[in-house]
This record gives structure tokens, C-alpha cells and sequence, in this order.
């Protein structure tokens, strides 16, 4: 039989988090983000998932206090993200966001998409405009909004915000993007939209979602990790996390039991 | 409908017992609407009442003439010249010193400042000197810019110690328009990679211009009205000169000898007007109370309008 081994993008080992007043978030997390692959993360609220996620682009150093313990690999480059050494925004330029409740900048829709490339220093009105128009499409939304790029991105529905929110993480051309609960303000046709999104986005960039919706994990997934109170509990395929899992707790959190 | 509910009778009287409370109920909120109506109604009328009052007093010298002329022995020839050009002048020294300072200092209590015992102190004075008396400013800036500094009784002076009193009004303003940017508009800045200062220059400032703004303006219109710290670091009542003008035809263009030059401004022609005996002054006094309020309404109008522009295109 031949295996092929899907190489890894980045990993946490023994990951440990403290937030500001020493609560311990994350207890020893250690797991893989395979390269072009989506791992869902799912568990109970305040299970960790969403701290998890964070410590990818460093957002928890945004406020005093916190602590990281351990490492995030990137790979091939070795990089720990979360040395002393390694700055912040470097990482953010490498590992995007899009966040819960889409957060656009009360910015036309043009300058959202274009404000990562700005940040670095792109001024060349050609590439600005190629880029945009990359990303809106890599997002879904350039049909919707290509003759309205200047209108003010307040003025597009929720979903179309969130997928303007994605083009915006996109067009920097990340390498791995983190999702953190991105449909759960969205009604059920966005979510379908921007899910549809994601899996076609498998095929450029590496994915960490956190999702409270499980059937939304086993539907998009391609590995899913299962938290609870800090703890990684059990990892591994999708498939065999939600039909065979091997620990219990899984088992009881899956099928409702509990949670 | 043959099987009807059968109302009963318990229900019945309990539905009588129940509108009669909504009606009590009914009865307190029109009772708190008409106390408020009279709160406010008092008020009004009395700001309206003194500003027609004025308006009536002052009408016969509302014309360009008392705008161009300088104060005289003779009421009916004296203007408004020197005072409004002193009144403009100084309040630009205060804008110029004011502003950067307040803002900045608003921003970085806000977004740098660490958050410890230490910026909690700040932001208590900071919050108590917006209620100090105007006169203790004075008082300050007599010992300080007049006499330490040696800048003298000057438009300077009087500017600086406008700005140093409008300073906590424009902080606190400030702080409030940058905390009105939600966390979450900050979070998708950094997740891009921007830096602090990106952050800030980018996005909360410039979401947070008009409420600024707002501060800023109402910071000035209030700095236009007051007379006490002006009086005490010794500023003149009676001025028959402009100062030197701040551009002049020859090089070098600009000159700043009017930062130094004797002033007056609108509410001390005012009070200097009110103090003669002879009525024919408290005609002019009322024209300029008349024009101070004129003022300080339009720059007070322009704040509301602003705020209100910015919130109707910006909702979170």
C-alpha cells in the first residue's frame, strides 16, 4: 500500500497559553496543520479553541499580560512564531484572519481588499487593481460588487461582508488562514456560500477553522481536532473523528451527549 | 360558534383591576413628561428670553460700522475692530496649541499609555481639570507665562492659557471618540499586519475624526466666551490699534510681532462697555453679548452637525 504523506505547514508543540491573571487556556498543545488541508477545531465554549487559534497570528499580544508557552513551527522555514525574535507582524503578514462577525473597515470595498497590500507598502495602482480583483474573486464576491468597488463596505449584507473579510485576508497572499467561527453570524445561505468558499480555498493555502457548528466540521474538514477545558482531547482524519472516534468524550460531545 | 369560552367571572374582575393599573401607570408617565416639558421649557426660555433681550438692546448698532470701528469716548462711533481681531487671534494661538497637545495626548493615553495605577492618577486630574475655575488659569498663566516666561500681557499669553484651559475638555473628548471604535475594527487592522502607529493614523483616528472634531470645537466655543483669565493676566480694556499683521507685502512674508502685541477681546469690550455709566455703552455691550452667543451657537451647531454626519455614514 502506498501512503502518500501530505507534508506538514505548520505545527504547535506543547503549546501552552496563560491569559493576563494566569488562567492556563491552552494545557500542552501539540498537533499539525497539514499543508493545503483544512483542520477544524471543535469543542464546547471555553474550551480553548478560539485562544488556539489566536496564538497563530499572535493576536493575544495585542493585549498585556498574556503569555505563550511552547512553539508554532512554520514549515519549510522552521520559524517559531511565537519566538521573542520573531516580530508580530511578520507573522501576521504570513498567517491571516477572518474573525467571527465580519469587521470591514468603514472603507470603500476597494480600499478594504487593498489596505494589506498598502500596509506593505504597495503603491502601483496596476497591481493594487490586479490584486483586488484577484481577491475579490478568489472570494466569490467580484461579480457581485465589480462595478461598485468604491461603495462603502457597509453597504453589502452580512455575507457579502464576510466574503469581502475573506478577499481582504487573501489578497496578501497568506500562507495559512485562520477562520474563527466565520459563519456563525450569517444565515444559512451565507454560511453554504462561504463554505463552499473555503473548500475551494484548500487549494491555494492551509486552513484552521474553529467552528461551533460540527456539521459544519464534518462537511469542510480534512482533519479535526476536539477540545475541552484547554486540553486537546483527540485529533485526527475527519471521517474517523465523527464516525469511529476513539475516545469517549469525542464520542459523547459528537453525538450530543454533552456540550 | 356553539361552544363560546365561557368567561369567569374571577377573570372579568381581575381584567378591571388590571386596566386600572395600566391607567395608574399611564398617569406617572404623563405626570414625568409634563415636569420634564417645565424643566426644559425653564431653561429655554430663559437662554431665549436673555438672548432677545440683547438682540432688542443691541439692534441699533448691528451694522458693518461696529465691526470696523475701534472702541471711542463716544458710544455711538465706537466698534467692535480690535476686540474681534483680538478674539480671533488669540483663539488661533489657542487652537494651534491646544489641539496637537490635547489630541495627542488623548491618543496616547488611550492607545499607548500602559494601563496602571499611574495612568489611572492622570486620567483622574485630567478629568478634575476640566472643572477648575477659569480664574485659577489665570492665575497660573500670570505667574507662569507672564511673569516666569516673561511673555507679558500679551495675545500669546492669553492664547496659551485658553489652550491650557480647553486642554482637559479637548483630552477627555478625544479618549471618548477614540474609545468608540470597536475592538473588532482594531483586531482586523493588526490581523493585516499594520503596525500601532498604522492602526492608529489609519483607522481609529480617522474614524474618530468627528467626535474630535466635536471636542475641538467645543473646546474653542467655550474659550471664546471667557473673560476671567483673560482679565487676570492683565489684558487691556481700552485698544484704539490692531496688532501687527501676521503677513506683510515684503519678505519675509510672516511675522509674528502680533504674538506679543496688547489685545482685547469680545467679552472684555463687553464688560469694559458695561461698567461706563453711560447707558449708551450698554447699548454696545448688548450688540457684542448679542454676537458672542451668535457665535458660540454656530460653532456649537457646526459640532452637533458634524457628529451627526459622521454617525449617519459610520454605524458599527
Amino acid at each position: 500500500m502506498v501512503t502518500v504523506t501530505t507534508p506538514i505547514k505548520a505545527e504547535s508543540r506543547n503549546l501552552n497559553f496563560f491569559y493576563n491573571g494566569g488562567n492556563h487556556a491552552l494545557k500542552g498543545i501539540t498537533m499539525p496543520l497539514y499543508d493545503k488541508k483544512i483542520t477544524a477545531l471543535i469543542g464546547p465554549s471555553g474550551c480553548g479553541k478560539s485562544t488556539y487559534l489566536r496564538c497563530f497570528n499572535r493576536m493575544h499580544d495585542l493585549y498585556p499580560g498574556n503569555r505563550y508557552e511552547g512553539q508554532i513551527v512554520m514549515h519549510p522555514d522552521n520559524t517559531n512564531v511565537l519566538a521573542d525574535g520573531v516580530d508580530a507582524i511578520e507573522v501576521r503578514m504570513r498567517i491571516s484572519m477572518v474573525f467571527q462577525k465580519p469587521n470591514p473597515f468603514p472603507k470603500s470595498i476597494y480600499e478594504n481588499v487593498a489596505y494589506g497590500l498598502r500596509v506593505r507598502g504597495e503603491t502601483n495602482k496596476r497591481v493594487l487593481d490586479d490584486k483586488v480583483e484577484e481577491a475579490l474573486k478568489g472570494a466569490a464576491l467580484w461579480n457581485e460588487v465589480k462595478d461598485r468597488q468604491q461603495d462603502l463596505a457597509f453597504n453589502l449584507s452580512g455575507g457579502q461582508q464576510q466574503r469581502l473579510c475573506i478577499a481582504r485576508a487573501l489578497a496578501t497572499d497568506p500562507e495559512i488562514m485562520l477562520f474563527d467561527e466565520p459563519t456563525s453570524a450569517l444565515d444559512p445561505i451565507a454560511t453554504a456560500n462561504i463554505e463552499e468558499l473555503m473548500s475551494e480555498l484548500r487549494n491555494k493555502l492551509t486552513i484552521l477553522v474553529v467552528t461551533h457548528n460540527m456539521q459544519q466540521a464534518a462537511r469542510i474538514s480534512d482533519y479535526t481536532a476536539y477540545m475541552y477545558l484547554g486540553d486537546l482531547i483527540e485529533y485526527g482524519d475527519t471521517d474517523k473523528i465523527f464516525t469511529n472516534p476513539s475516545r469517549k468524550e469525542t464520542e459523547d460531545y459528537i453525538t450530543g451527549k454533552f456540550g | 360558534m356553539t361552544d363560546q369560552v365561557k368567561p369567569q367571572a374571577s377573570v372579568l374582575a381581575n381584567l378591571d383591576e388590571v386596566r386600572a393599573m395600566i391607567k395608574r401607570h399611564k398617569l406617572n408617565d404623563s405626570i414625568f413628561a409634563i415636569i420634564g416639558l417645565v424643566a426644559l421649557m425653564i431653561g429655554l426660555l430663559t437662554l431665549l428670553t436673555l438672548f432677545v433681550d440683547l438682540v432688542m438692546d443691541g439692534y441699533p448698532r448691528f451694522n458693518l460700522d461696529f465691526m470696523s470701528e475701534f472702541p471711542s469716548r463716544r458710544a455711538g462711533s465706537a466698534g467692535l475692530l480690535s476686540a474681534w481681531v483680538g478674539s480671533l487671534l488669540v483663539l488661533s494661538v489657542t487652537f494651534i496649541s491646544a489641539v496637537p497637545m490635547g489630541v495627542g495626548a488623548g491618543i496616547y493615553l488611550e492607545e499607548y499609555a500602559p494601563k496602571n495605577w499611574f495612568s489611572d492618577l492622570i486620567e483622574i486630574n485630567v478629568t478634575n481639570l476640566a472643572g477648575v475655575p477659569s480664574i485659577i488659569y489665570g492665575l497660573l498663566a500670570l505667574g507662569l507665562f507672564v511673569y516666569i516666561l516673561g511673555l507679558g500681557q500679551s495675545i500669546v499669553t492669553a492664547g496659551l492659557t485658553l489652550g491650557l484651559l480647553i486642554l482637559p475638555v479637548v483630552i477627555v473628548s478625544t479618549r471618548e471618540a477614540i474609545r468608540s471604535i470597536p475592538v473588532a475594527i482594531r483586531e482586523a487592522a493588526y490581523a493585516v499586519g499594520a503596525t500601532k502607529w498604522q492602526v492608529v493614523s489609519q483607522h481609529v483616528v480617522h474614524y474618530s475624526f468627528g467626535g474630535i472634531l466635536t471636542g475641538v470645537i467645543i473646546g474653542m466655543s467655550r474659550a471664546i466666551g471667557e473673560t476671567a483669565p483673560i482679565i487676570t493676566i492683565g489684558a487691556l480694556t481700552f485698544i484704539a490699534f490692531l496688532p501687527p499683521s501676521p503677513v506683510s507685502a515684503e519678505p519675509p512674508y510672516l511675522n509674528f510681532d502680533w504674538l506679543f502685541s496688547g489685545f482685547t477681546v469680545l467679552p472684555i469690550q463687553m464688560f469694559s462697555w458695561l461698567s461706563r455709566p453711560n447707558p449708551e455703552f450698554h447699548i454696545n455691550a448688548a450688540a457684542t453679548g448679542a454676537i458672542i452667543i451668535v457665535v458660540t451657537l454656530l460653532m456649537n451647531g457646526t459640532a452637533i452637525w458634524l457628529r451627526y454626519n459622521m454617525r449617519k455614514k459610520i454605524k458599527w
